[in-house]
């Protein structure tokens, strides 16, 4: 098999299906919501939305149909091993073949234009990715793409913060990017938190972060605890799935950071829906590409 | 859970509360940003509409490309607060119904009172749910606009909750 027709396969049911890590988290929220079901409005009707989306994951599994009729913007991450021999170009064509075979197959939404602010035609097949490269040890080229829906991508945001605010500015700022954000990004949500370098560094980390498996914390124990009070302060906003109250607000909290300058600390926020759609290919030197 | 046919009678309408769940049947018209864009824009020049207003329902909607044997693909509701410029002058010509996902602004919420309107809230990304309720689906106008066309969709038991009512009680209020 190519490496553009795995790319196409991989594409074809991630968008219709869920990673078990990702299942395993909205399980998790529907138990808990079942648990103060009876003791407000909101968490009856966040346990409505939750069984809405329990039930919808089954109907696009039999029916091989996109699970939400957002599918996304291809964000595209390719980690390249230093020494790999693939040609950058050859990678390129393969995922452009295998993302335009994947719209077509699997019935993926035209949802991409030209153009952001005139005529905003349409592309009319999702074209073109958006692909960030990384040189990575190794000679495996890893490419990892979220599907990319906007309802929740509208309430993503990056704040450049003081840098002597340490650990309470960071979960104090997610908190009001949360807030600000309420029912609009189909809740429960994953976040990624980028934290470091610079405003763009902060954005494109905080895209990277969702690429982790949701049940794996941060490798440094810091910065593990730092998602856990975030996730708990963002439990506290009482958004509730569908946005209408509840206890479970966000699945998951990822963060990840890198060396930034002695006046800054970048922040940014990037707020997935509870469709978080993912597909991950490894290339193996000496494989077709 | 109440079952309800479209379009709603104001008896309707005035009977539901803020989290009724509800299984909507009948008619209904789907229109998002650009058609919400266009009817605005067509209100404002005093040009006729493509479709009556008066009582009608608007969902929030841009469906992915039908499989074969199936008359609509996945069909979840879009994100409301993007039409909230546009919304309460929609209400004001007679658009009795909202279905989307998400809080509205204040001045849509005064709208919805002083039109006696409703906003219905769909379950956000449940695309391949919402494809299951739609019998049937006629384009009506902008067919230029894709995936973002206004078209008239036939359902059956579409769930929704109320999320403000017509006298303005909310799901959102708390924040």
């Amino acid at each position: 098999m190519s490496l553009a027709e795995k790319i196409r396969d991989a594409l074809m049911y991630a968008v219709v299906e869920l990673d078990e890590d990702v299942l395993g988290r909205i399980e998790w929220a529907r138990a808990m919501e079942a648990k103060s079901a009876s003791a407000s409005q909101g968490s009856t009707a966040s346990l409505a939305v939750l069984d809405a989306i329990i039930e919808n994951l089954k109907i696009a599994k039999e029916r091989r149909l996109p699970m939400c009729q957002d599918t996304g913007l291809f964000l595209v991450f390719v980690d390249v091993g230093k020494e790999s021999t693939v040609a950058l170009s050859a990678l390129e064509a393969a995922i452009h073949e295998g993302c335009l075979a994947a719209v077509q197959e699997a019935h993926y939404r035209r949802s991409v234009v030209a153009e952001p602010v005139f005529a905003r035609k349409n592309t009319t097949n999702n074209m073109p990715p958006a692909i960030y490269y990384s040189l990575v040890g190794g000679s495996d080229v890893t490419i990892q793409i979220l599907l990319k829906g906007f309802g929740s991508e509208n309430c993503s945001s990056v704040r450049m913060l003081n840098p002597t605010g340490g650990r309470e500015a960071v979960i104090k700022a997610v908190g009001e990017i949360v807030s600000l954000a309420g029912g609009k990004p189909c809740p429960p949500i994953f976040i990624g938190v980028g934290l470091g370098g610079t405003m763009d560094r902060a954005a494109y980390l905080s895209k990277r972060a969702l690429l982790r498996d949701v049940r794996i914390g941060h490798e440094d124990e810091q910065y593990r605890r730092l998602e856990e009070d975030i996730l708990a302060h963002v439990q506290s906003l009482g958004i509730g799935s569908g946005g209408m109250g509840g206890t479970i607000t966000a699945l998951s909290v990822a963060i990840e950071a890198e060396p930034t300058h002695i006046a800054g600390m970048p922040l940014a926020v990037s707020i997935n829906c509870w469709a978080d759609r993912k597909a991950r290919i490894v290339h193996k030197e000496g494989e077709d590409a | 859970m109440r079952k309800l046919t479209l379009p709603l009678s104001q008896a309707d309408i005035a009977q539901l509360n803020a989290y009724d769940q509800v299984l909507l049947s009948g008619t209904l018209y789907v229109g998002r940003d650009q058609v919400h864009r266009l009817l605005y824009a067509m209100i404002e020049k005093q040009e006729p509409l493509p479709i009556d207003l008066n009582g009608a329902t608007i969902y929030y909607m841009g469906p992915s490309p039908a499989p074969e044997g199936m008359v609509i693909g996945a069909c979840g509701p879009t994100t409301s607060a993007r039409m909230d410029p546009f919304s309460p002058t929609l209400l004001d010509r007679g658009l009795a119904v909202m279905i989307g996902k998400g809080p509205r602004s204040e001045a849509v919420s005064e709208a919805i009172v002083r039109n006696k309107a409703l906003y219905l809230q769909a379950y956000g990304g449940c695309g391949a749910l919402y494809a299951e309720a739609v019998k049937r689906v006629t384009p009506v106008a902008f067919a230029e606009l894709g995936p973002e066309a206004l078209i008239e969709l036939e359902v059956e038991d579409f769930p929704a909750i109320v999320a403000i009512d017509s006298r303005g009680g909310s799901v959102f209020s708390r924040s």
